[in-house]
């Protein structure tokens, strides 16, 4: 592998947690990105850019999730994906559907 | 060949191909596949998903114009599922390593992230399963097109393998070519081995992943007396079953060389063996056994199967066609007994968190009078027809029952006012199945012309136990002190009141529970046909003062183990070839 691992540790703000309609924001975000993207726990770490994986998470608010990036744009994707899963509120209106 | 041990529930061997049903009736077909077909499944899966976003898209435009705001959140996340890559590449991974079909591969990956968020605390999370299964099923509609079940529409013997069957599945089984039921889940009397039972053929349940292991046309060999299931047995296995089949046939028709003797004990004692239905044409079956007449007729099943609710019409029929082919028998119609696991045509949409706590049975009827009344006018038109008796299910109070008598009254004097015949005394009775209803049998008995001990649910509801439940269905055991205290406590009211009583529960129709039934005083029992010649031979070898010496010892035991040891081998003495 030629580019370097980005990694940040994140934990979820929004009382709601990570529901249904934020985390397809989060995958979508993702899928912009060509870099190989995972999310998870300790425990349990998955592809950031698969819906299935994220509502699996089940994060709650206070949930510490790991995010890591390798790729071209991986840098760009952290600091993106970090920003908004720190947000006080997630945006409860469903995110447009872009394909 | 594997082998799947799980609980008979039903006697019997059948050997035949699988009929594999998942909870929509959809026929998952075979599993395996040849290498060289692997990449034509992986096609055949991305077809699907592509058919599937097409048609999602299709939705969610459509609910775009109409403004349907949480519709169209719905269809977002189910595209955003589909369009999952992960998810995508997981199930062509399972293709091409173990070389199975799509539809395999669809559903497996799918159940197991449904599983997953099943497990989440969280119930918004949790709930999103139903979502995982909604895909599924598109997508399996898109993978096999027409190719969904009718179980009415069988051409060829088959052996059904369910995850759990519902009563509305079987309802729509064409009986003729059903030779043997097999379920992951259930107990001794979840549906599928009531349903069992009473055609006559093989179940066994609670075998937990057979699904997983058997595919749709592999041979299957099931074991109804041991409780075995075996897939793809070898030639050897199969000509021992088939060694075992005939004998096991060779005892059944030597059981019924005693059809024409009375049900007597060996010191004079009769007692009235009488059977339990479903179906109209089922009766045949009881008198064909030596059953002397009808002692539970469920009628839930007039509601089972079709859109709109039965007619008092139709009611009217299947009584009819059952009293004439009982003839002057007694045919103890019990009232719908809906809710729970089974539901009407209203209610099949709004599920109850705790539905045998919830609106079912009598409770049920009594909320709805139209349904009810029309139920209670085909049985009193039908009462002419032959010797009929009304039965109300689950009463757990005396008001309910009082209720439900008014309600009779009012149809009772409708009738009189069209001049509309039917038997003024007819006998009217209840089933005692709650702790509440045994407690309180001897108010009960007053306003009752006769009892009808229910031990399903009496044993249910008692020991706190779902019976479906295989985690903890060995809990549930109509031998433990606390229902044996039960039932007796019900006998002797029914005695003090002089009101008929009857057993109608599964535990009349094992022979183990034979003896202690007599001994405590029950002289009717009623059961499914198959089992009446075993149970009849049972009665035949025993004396009354047998059944009393060892109730006696029975009622001083404090463990459900002890008793249903002791009754298991008093009752392997007397009739060594029933166990």
């Amino acid at each position: 592998m030629d580019h370097p691992v980005c990694q940040t540790t994140v934990q979820i703000k929004s009382h709601n947690g990570l529901h249904m309609r934020p985390a397809m924001q989060f995958v979508d975000l993702a899928n912009r990105y060509s870099c190989d993207i995972t999310i998870g726990t300790e425990k349990e770490h998955g592809d950031a850019k698969s819906i299935m994986h994220v509502i699996g998470l089940a994060a709650t608010a206070g949930t510490r999730l790991d995010i890591r990036a390798t790729g071209p744009d991986a840098e760009e994707a952290v600091e993106v994906l970090r920003a908004f899963m720190e947000r006080q509120t997630f945006d409860e209106e469903p995110p447009k559907d872009e394909d | 060949m594997e082998i799947k041990k799980g609980i008979a529930v039903s006697p019997g061997v059948s050997i035949g191909r699988c009929l594999i049903l998942d909870s929509e009736d959809y026929r998952i077909p075979r599993r395996q596949i040849a290498p060289s077909q692997r990449m034509l499944e992986v096609q055949r899966a991305r077809n699907a998903f592509a058919d599937a976003v097409r048609e999602l898209s299709g939705l969610e435009q459509a609910q775009e114009q109409l403004g349907g705001g949480r519709i169209k959140d719905i269809f977002a996340v189910h595209l955003r599922f589909l369009r999952d890559r992960s998810l995508r590449r997981q199930i062509t991974d399972l293709i091409h390593e173990e070389s199975v079909t799509a539809e395999y591969a669809v559903a497996s990956v799918l159940r197991r992230f449904a599983a997953r968020f099943t497990e989440v605390k969280d119930s918004y999370i949790s709930e999103r399963a139903a979502d995982v299964y909604d895909i599924e099923r598109r997508l399996l509609r898109h993978l096999l097109g027409d190719k969904r079940e009718d179980l009415g529409r069988l051409r060829e013997e088959v052996i059904v393998v369910a995850r759990e069957l519902s009563p509305t599945q079987t309802a729509g089984f064409n009986k003729a070519f059903v030779k043997g039921i097999a379920s992951d889940a259930g107990g001794r009397t979840s549906h599928a081995a009531i349903v069992a039972r009473s055609l006559g053929i093989p179940a066994v349940v609670a075998l937990e992943d057979l699904t997983e292991i058997a595919s749709g046309g592999d041979s299957v060999i099931i074991d109804g007396n041991r409780g075995l299931v075996i897939v793809n047995p070898d030639a050897e296995t199969v000509a021992q079953y088939e060694a075992y089949s005939r004998e096991f046939v060779a005892l059944e028709h030597k059981l019924d060389t005693i059809r024409e003797k009375p049900a007597e004990t060996r010191d004079g004692v009769r007692i009235t063996l009488l059977g339990n239905i479903e179906f109209p044409d089922e009766a045949e079956g009881v008198i064909e056994k030596g059953g002397e007449g009808i002692g539970l007729y469920r009628t839930e099943f007039l509601y089972l199967n079709r859109p709109t609710e039965p007619s008092e019409e139709e009611h009217y029929r299947a009584y009819a066609q059952t009293l004439h082919i009982c003839q002057d028998r007694p045919v103890v119609i019990r009232t719908v007994d809906l809710g729970a696991d089974k539901y009407t045509q209203s209610k099949r949409f709004a599920p109850e968190p705790n539905p045998f706590l919830g609106l079912r049975s009598i409770r049920f009827c009594l909320q709805n009078l139209a349904m009810f009344k029309a139920q209670l006018r085909a049985i009193l038109r039908a009462s002419v027809l032959g010797r009929v008796k009304v039965m109300f299910p689950l009463i757990t109070n005396i008001q309910e029952l009082m209720q439900a008598k008014m309600i009779l009254h009012d149809v009772m004097e409708d009738l009189d006012e069209e001049g509309i015949a039917y038997d003024r005394r007819i006998d009217v009775g209840i089933m005692v199945e709650t702790p509440s209803a045994a407690l309180t049998a001897s108010t009960l008995a007053r306003d009752s012309d006769f009892f009808s001990i229910g031990t399903n649910d009496l044993t249910q509801y008692t020991l706190a136990v779902d019976r479906g439940n295989e985690q903890v269905s060995t809990l549930y055991s109509p031998a433990d002190p606390a229902v044996l205290r039960l039932v007796r406590t019900v006998i002797q009211d029914a005695y003090k009141a002089q009101i008929d009583l009857s057993v109608c529960g599964e535990m009349a129709s094992e022979p183990e529970y034979v003896m202690v039934l007599l001994g405590l005083g029950v002289r009717t029992l009623s059961l499914s046909a198959p089992l009446i010649p075993e149970v009849k031979q049972m009665i035949r070898c025993v004396t009354l003062e047998d059944c009393h010496v060892l109730t006696r010892k029975v009622l001083g035991m404090n463990s459900e183990r002890q008793i249903s040891n002791y009754l298991r081998n008093a009752a392997r003495k007397v009739l060594p070839e029933a166990f």
